[in-house]
């Protein structure tokens, strides 16, 4: 009882600082605050990104642009980040052989009328509404330099569709179309797509990730065009690990690490 | 940004926050804070942040709360030890 009121008053402190803090904040979308005016006569960062970026390298959505070439190294650690998280949750789950045996779970199968029903229902609408989410996705990846969206996003609604095939039927049709083995290479290759991008960069004499020397490899007319379509080649690479490890994940999460059965 | 609109939803928000931290069923918690990242992905939209409110859709309201919900399955109340 008494570690709770000390928590609350604690909680409450800090609450009050933070509110505190936030009232010095310039308002929101105020043009005149420094992050946006920037201080003196110097230009902000913000009104570079806003003026100069479609001029450097054509593509109209700046969040894209600023993640996938600005700060492109940023966005290549966060990758292998979600890679990381995908790999230590496959180190402590995954069993196998007789270990596998004993944490099996088998679900009681509902072979009742009752339960045949809900398989079709729920059967059917999964079967309708996947080809549209994978659709939605590719969609999502490809067209993120023009609008909202990206590798990641598209890439978490990829997995999802699969999660639903999972959820849907059991894990066992998920892994029929999707095996352990193939999407521990594509997290892999993903990964590797990005660095390759890098790489290449350099080895026509640039910095790591400076795509606009690509123009040799890509053949498009001016460094714009290929900042633009290399953009698109590292949201690739991220769909394909954040595909892999969002279904690893739930993969593992769902059957214990035996990857049978499932939910 | 709308004014009323935004109140709405910090009210909500809070609202769904509170009761996700203090509901004793641990499914009823994971569902009700797939519907607080999808409350904070409202908020995120109407203020202009398009792409961290897909990002919110889809991670936060979509496949964290099937994580959480694939995890309380597989846990029992008693420990097996």
């Amino acid at each position: 009882m008494l570690t709770k009121v000390f928590a609350t008053i604690a909680v409450v402190i800090t609450g009050g600082l933070l509110l505190y803090g936030v009232s010095d904040f310039p308002a929101f979308g105020d043009p005149h605050s420094p992050a946006n005016a920037g201080v003196g006569n110097e230009e902000s960062i913000s009104q570079y990104f806003i003026t100069q970026t479609y001029k450097d390298t054509k593509v109209p959505n700046i969040v894209t642009a600023v993640l996938a070439d600005y700060r492109g190294y940023d966005t290549m650690f966060e990758t292998v980040v979600i890679f990381a998280a995908g790999i230590a949750i496959f180190a402590i789950l995954r069993v196998t052989g007789n270990e596998a045996e004993k944490k099996s779970i088998k679900p009681p199968l509902d072979s009742s009328i009752n339960g045949d029903h809900q398989r079709i229902i729920v059967g059917t609408t999964c079967r309708i509404v996947i080809p549209v989410v994978q659709m939605f996705a590719l969609y999502v990846v490809a067209h993120g330099h023009h609008s909202p969206g990206g590798g990641f996003q598209g890439g978490v609604i990829l997995g999802a569709s699969f999660i639903l095939v999972a959820m849907s039927e059991d894990l066992n049709a998920a892994l029929r179309r999707f095996s352990e083995k193939t999407y521990l290479t594509l997290a892999c290759v993903g990964i590797l797509i990005y660095a390759g991008f890098g790489l290449m960069c350099q080895f026509l004499e640039r910095n790591f990730l400076d795509y606009g020397i690509l123009q040799k490899v890509l053949f498009t007319d001016g460094p714009e065009m290929a900042r633009s379509h290399s953009m698109l080649g590292v949201e690739v690479g991220v769909a394909f690990t954040v595909t892999a490890i969002m279904f690893a994940i739930y993969a593992n999460l769902s059957s214990r690490g035996v990857l049978k059965n499932g939910l | 940004m709308i004014f009323a609109f935004d109140i709405i939803i910090l009210i909500f928000l809070v609202v769904a926050a509170i009761i996700s931290l203090s509901v004793k069923d641990l499914l009823s918690s994971a569902m009700i804070f797939g519907i607080y990242g999808f409350l904070i992905c409202l908020l995120w939209a109407e203020m202009g942040a398009v792409d961290v409110a897909f990002t919110e859709a889809a991670v936060g309201a979509g496949v964290s709360a099937v994580f959480f919900i694939a995890t309380i399955y597989n846990t029992r109340r008693r420990s097996s030890d």
